[in-house]
């Protein structure tokens, strides 16, 4: 089944926050933000602005009525800076005109004088100096101390890795207004409706049951928009409540990428050691997060990189640092992957390090190294259906990786302008929130007198067909077409409390939501039909429409069976309740079982590098995935494509830059660039590794979302295999992203 | 009044000539299908079709919304997703359906809209062209691979196309809806009168560059609008030079058959510079004024030894482009002056031609470093020799001594070894977000050797040039 709005999507129907009709009378808004990254507010002078004809208000932090406060995990984020900034594009006043241009204006007439302070933009300096963020935390399995003796090699190294603008094609905007009872409806474009709603409320200083928050979908989100969306749906909020008039605020995309927080970019130590069989005895990293200025996600960022530093390997003795960092940057935040890409990029960087220093192929580390049945996860896990070995004799037998590696070095030896490498990237990823409270949610059934459905979850569409899937799971449960189910728009009045959709867990949660109340109801329309037929409801069943009874079709259509329950005043609506089962993870010990399961994965990464240029084109991505029993492999594969792409972009050309003054130098999309048509891989083949799934998968099915980002992460080894095949100086380095520049630097480095 | 219609409507409008199309389009025409991505020509998701009267046919390109002048939509077709859509899908929005191009939708409108202009081009369809077409569109959720299977499927569909008239192929059908048939004849019925200008007003072509600049100063000051002044239109051959109207965007030269005789290569380089869209509006008069040290077509006509007229009222003058660049964003140009044409000399027998650029992204990006060069030999020996180099100096960069050197020499690895020792002395690279100066400099030298080892690969290899 397609994507339930490629319809809507392709003839331009779809209706994002800006595309909603506005009512006479809206206003549009503007945000005047520190040119600042750090300093004192002396004077904020806004009186030239607000005479410009056609500004109804300015706000600033005095007239909020609630709490200026936008921190989701801690309380340190204001929605307007009162006394201090903290980073260039910090949010000090919002201006709300008749028309947006005038908005955009005013802004320029805003005068501000901020008496400077030292500006910090490297989080190992932050570090050095106190400035954390929240205490760093550490795992550790085994005894790193006492085993190093015990090894035969060891290699320590740095690594750095970039940001990564998320570049969402629809910007942050928003559209507010109020409504009856002293209430506002928020339109968001967020990955978390209830955040929204909760944040609004405090800001206003009103009770959650004022806000209400609805969300039909956004034009891309990544994570930029599971906390970051919330400033601005309160700044319209505000405004469309101290004015009561609709506003609206859609940015514009150089505020955008200066103002919103991006990946986290990490500066890392490791020390590996091995034996002479090269199993991995020992794993020691210490990785600075570079934070920006305010916590936003970054603890449960910083919690998931701790997670992930072993990737898919089993490492008797570990011990894994983070600290999360105060710079003044943007407040860095959630992107696919949440931390892990970075923890991942280290534990493969150190064996990349040890096989260039041993002169194997880093395959062969690799595979002695995986994860098997029953080892345990540094963090106390106990790893079940470790599918990682299978993944890799799969892809050997598919793709056959030692011909591949043959291939390669049969090129390179006839070729002198261009030069070929490959890598492998093996990937481990927990499915579930690791804040244990967040796997919950909520679905809400209607069955219509008519037999057709209307569906409400928690789960926000935003290009992943997670509305797909929820058709699917209601389509799947009673037997009926799909065609008779429409999924509703994200809003809090439906469906309450909802966890932000995320961490890839937007399907499994709603989804199984969304099965119990169907599940709940089915029963109920089968107790009908066991009274219309007069026979016992373990005889009834439904299928394709039509009421079975010990498997023999009846005359009891869908339609009828709907419209006798309705006048016989059974319930027809139903909402379900989900929690993810097993899983629980105890912080003090910094053990536990956080996931409800893991996704696995491989990928064979083949590059060609231009080594008069320095610029290179991707051949070949060859993945086997552990999907479990996928039930839509075309919205899978999609999401596996657009996510391996991604994740090449974020170790090759995209390249967020500051300067020292924390000024973003990269703020626009002719200076940040994202792949194109043109750069992606030539050819990405995805083979499906035939599991059953796990239980707790939706329909056995394995989340999808973020795991397959990190599959791009193979791109900067296949590249520093290239680079070392032209120039055998180069000593293979990890500092991602490997620009054409840097390729080309190190090309002819001596 | 501006006056276009806009898909099947006879739209009349006060706006300001120098106000986006986009806001009008999405704001005051309550067309929302056209989204708001960038802002700058770089994503696409503006896409729409501008259709004008050439020769008695309505012929379309495709151009991003978002940087074009309203004013620049008189007396045309301006063809948005909504003027496309019917009762069923068109065979190019059912392709994206089939092929599951879509995810968040968001960019999906400008592909369309790109790979319909592609439909009614007047030329043969190939899996390369129908992905050339939506070239400048950016995707963040798809990784495009679902986007090349549609863009495939649509080539193979217009295998059949009628090119001498694709317009009513695609009604025929069902591409298109019909009241494209009759959009020629109401264009010519369209009073064009022409818009109110002043002196003084600033010059804007396609406004590929000042959009992205300065949108709200042009959306207010008096401006003079070029991209349609038909005086400075054409590329054509008189006696030994090829003349280059001004308001020629980089898809007119590109395609012209004058420079595709003598530049067979032509469309291989131009692929580098900007995008589909782009090319199909910024003119190459926009791409010399706005002085840019890296603009592609600035480094290329320079190693074409191109002159530049400059007009000014009744006058009018002549000057080599490689004195019209004085300084950073400073031109040997006059106030009131405006460049008229642009005259290269007929290349002679036995010439090479190259043209570089390497950015951060290959296609639509700014050169980190490019250059051009275009050599003449006689009996072995270099007789006449131009290099030019972007991004490495506060202009676009002749390279004079280097061009110099090059003359009466034999081309082996030793003289080009020595023309990159001249090169690094005549050049003064910055670090800035393009690149560092250490970075510009080795890849200029790369460059250099890149020219000569493709057009030499008898003569020259990289190894010996490193040895």
């Amino acid at each position: 089944m397609k994507n339930i709005d490629s319809k809507n999507h392709v003839t331009g129907k779809s209706v994002y926050v800006d595309d909603i009709p506005v009512q006479t009378g809206t206003l549009f808004g503007a945000v005047f933000s520190s040119p600042k990254a750090h300093g004192k507010i002396i004077n904020l002078n806004l009186s030239e602005a607000e005479s410009l004809e056609g500004v109804e208000k300015i706000f600033t932090y005095k007239d909020i009525p609630g709490k200026n406060q936008i921190g989701g995990i801690i309380e340190d984020e204001a929605l307007f800076a009162e006394d201090e900034v903290d980073f260039i594009g910090q949010p000090v006043a919002f201006i709300v005109a008749k028309n947006e241009n005038i908005a955009r204006k005013a802004v320029k007439l805003i005068k501000i004088d901020i008496e400077e302070l030292e500006v910090i933009t490297a989080p190992r300096e932050a570090q050095e100096k106190g400035h954390l963020l929240t205490p760093s935390r550490t795992f550790k399995m085994g005894d790193v101390t006492k085993e190093w003796s015990k090894c035969d090699y060891i290699f320590e190294g740095k690594v750095e890795n970039g940001g990564q603008e998320h570049l969402y094609i629809e910007t942050q905007g928003s559209y507010a207004y109020p409504i009856d009872n002293e209430s506002i409806k928020i339109h968001s474009s967020t990955q978390g409706a209830t955040l929204v709603q909760k944040i609004a409320a405090q800001i206003l200083g009103l009770s959650m049951h004022r806000i209400e928050v609805d969300v039909a979908r956004l034009g891309g989100a990544f994570g930029g928009k599971e906390d970051q969306a919330t400033a601005y749906a309160c700044m319209a909020a505000l405004a469309a409540y101290l004015l009561q008039k609709p506003v609206k605020i859609a940015l514009h995309r150089l505020d955008d990428m200066q103002m919103t927080g991006k990946r986290h970019p990490y500066s890392s130590d490791f020390k590996i050691g091995l034996n002479k069989d090269y199993k991995i005895i020992a794993f020691k990293t210490t990785m600075y997060q570079n934070g920006g200025a305010a916590n936003d996600l970054s603890p449960a960022i910083m919690e998931r990189t701790l997670f992930h530093t072993t990737n898919v390997y089993f490492i008797p003795n570990t011990e894994v640092t983070v600290y999360s960092c105060k710079t003044n940057l943007p407040t860095n935040t959630a992107f696919r992957g949440f931390g892990a890409p970075q923890g991942m990029f280290v534990i493969e960087s150190a064996i990349a390090k040890a096989a260039c220093q041993l002169n194997i192929p880093t395959s062969k580390i690799q595979k002695k190294n995986f994860i098997k049945e029953n080892d345990e996860f540094q963090y106390g896990q106990i790893a079940e259906s470790a599918n990682i070995d299978h993944c890799y004799k799969t892809a050997d037998k598919t793709y056959h990786i030692e011909q591949i590696e043959q291939e390669i070095q049969e090129f390179n030896s006839k070729n002198t302008n261009y030069k070929k490498g490959m890598a492998v990237m093996p990937i481990c990823f927990g499915i579930s929130f690791t804040k244990t409270p967040m796997n919950q949610a909520r679905a809400l059934v209607h069955i219509y007198q008519d037999g057709s459905l209307g569906i409400s979850t928690g789960a926000i569409e935003m290009g992943q067909s997670v509305n797909t899937k929820m058709i699917q799971v209601a389509a799947s449960v009673f037997s009926i077409k799909p065609e008779k189910i429409k999924i509703e728009s994200t809003n809090t009045t439906r469906v309450a409390n909802t966890s932000p959709t995320a961490a890839s867990s937007g399907a499994d949660l709603n989804g199984n939501a969304l099965r119990i109340a169907c599940n709940t109801l089915l029963e109920r329309l089968k107790g009908t039909a066991a009274k219309m037929l007069s026979c016992d409801i373990s005889e009834v069943r439904i299928k394709n429409e039509t009421v079975l009874r010990n498997n023999k079709k009846t005359d009891i259509l869908w339609e009828q069976l709907i419209k006798t329950a309705f006048l016989d005043r059974v319930c027809l609506t139903e909402n379900g309740h989900y929690i993810t089962p097993i899983i629980h993870f105890d912080k003090a010990k910094e053990k536990g079982h956080p996931f409800a399961y893991h996704v696995y994965g491989i990928a064979i990464i083949t590059v060609t590098l231009d080594c008069i240029r320095g610029t290179y084109e991707f051949d070949d991505v060859k993945i086997v995935h552990d999907f479990g029993n996928s039930m839509n492999t075309i919205i899978d594969n999609g999401q596996i494509e657009g996510a391996v792409v991604q994740g090449i972009g974020w170790m090759t050309m995209e390249e967020i830059s500051f300067g020292k003054n924390g000024k973003l130098l990269s703020n626009s999309l002719s200076t940040y660039k994202v792949p194109d048509i043109y750069s992606v891989p030539k050819n990405i083949d995805i083979t499906a590794l035939k599991t059953e799934g796990p239980e707790l998968a939706l329909l056995r099915s394995k989340a999808i979302g973020e795991p397959p980002f990190m599959y791009g992460i193979g791109a900067y080894f296949a590249l520093a295999k290239a680079i070392n095949a032209f120039n055998p100086n180069y000593k293979i380095d990890f500092d991602a992203p490997l620009t054409p520049e840097k390729v080309l630097m190190r090309l002819y480095q001596k | 009044m501006i006056t276009f219609i806009l898909n099947n409507k006879l739209v009349q409008t006060e706006n300001h000539q120098g106000t986006t199309l986009l806001d009008f389009i999405r704001y005051e025409m309550n067309l929302p299908g056209t989204k708001i991505g960038c802002r700058e020509g770089d994503c696409g998701a503006c896409t729409v079709l501008e259709g004008i009267i050439k020769n008695n046919k309505v012929k379309y390109k495709s151009i991003v919304s978002c940087l074009t002048p309203i004013g620049n939509a008189h007396g045309k077709h301006i063809v948005t997703i909504e003027g496309i859509n019917m009762k069923e899908l068109t065979p190019v929005q059912n392709a994206f359906v089939d092929h599951a191009a879509t995810q968040c939708g968001f960019c999906t409108p400008g592909f369309v809209m790109s790979l319909t202009g592609h439909s009614l081009s007047e030329a043969s369809s190939d899996k390369e062209k129908a992905i050339a077409s939506i070239s400048g569109n950016i995707c963040r959720c798809t990784g495009y691979k679902s986007i090349e299977k549609a863009a495939e499927s649509i080539s193979e569909l217009l295998k059949v196309k009628d090119i001498n008239d694709p317009i009513k192929w695609l009604v025929d059908n069902e591409h298109l809806p019909e009241y494209f048939l009759e959009i020629g004849k109401r264009l010519n019925e369209i009073e064009k009168n022409q818009l109110e200008t002043s002196e003084n007003a600033q010059i804007i072509g396609g406004g590929t560059d000042l959009m992205v600049q300065k949108p709200e100063e042009i959306a207010e000051t008096n401006i003079n609008l070029f991209y349609d002044r038909k005086d400075l239109k054409g590329i054509r051959k008189v006696k030994e030079s090829i003349i280059i109207g001004s308001a020629s965007n980089a898809n007119e030269i590109m395609e012209s058959p004058v420079m595709q005789e003598y530049f067979p290569d032509i469309k291989s380089y131009f692929k580098l510079i900007s995008s589909e869209q782009i090319r199909n509006m910024g003119t190459i008069a926009g791409n010399f004024v706005n002085a840019s040290p890296i603009g592609d077509l600035s480094i290329f006509f320079l190693a074409l030894n191109a002159d530049i007229i400059l007009k000014e009222s009744n006058s009018t003058r002549r000057l080599p482009l490689k004195d019209f660049f004085l300084d950073y964003k400073k031109l040997n140009l006059q106030k009131n002056e405006y460049i008229e044409s642009v005259i290269i000399p007929i290349p002679q027998n036995e010439f090479y031609f190259n043209f570089e650029k390497v950015s951060k992204r290959t296609h639509l990006d700014i050169a980190s470093v490019n250059t051009a060069i275009y050599l003449q030999l006689k009996d072995d020996m270099i007789e006449a020799c131009t290099i030019s180099a972007g991004g490495v100096s506060a202009v676009p960069k002749y390279l004079n001594k280097t061009s110099a050197y090059l003359i009466g020499k034999k081309i082996t690895n030793g003289t080009i070894i020595k023309a990159n020792e001249i090169i690094q002395e005549e050049i003064s690279p910055i670090s800035d977000i393009r690149g560092s100066t250490e970075y510009k400099r080795l890849l200029l030298r790369q460059l250099l050797f890149a020219h000569f080892i493709k057009l030499f690969p008898d003569n020259i290899s990289l190894n010996e040039l490193l040895s």
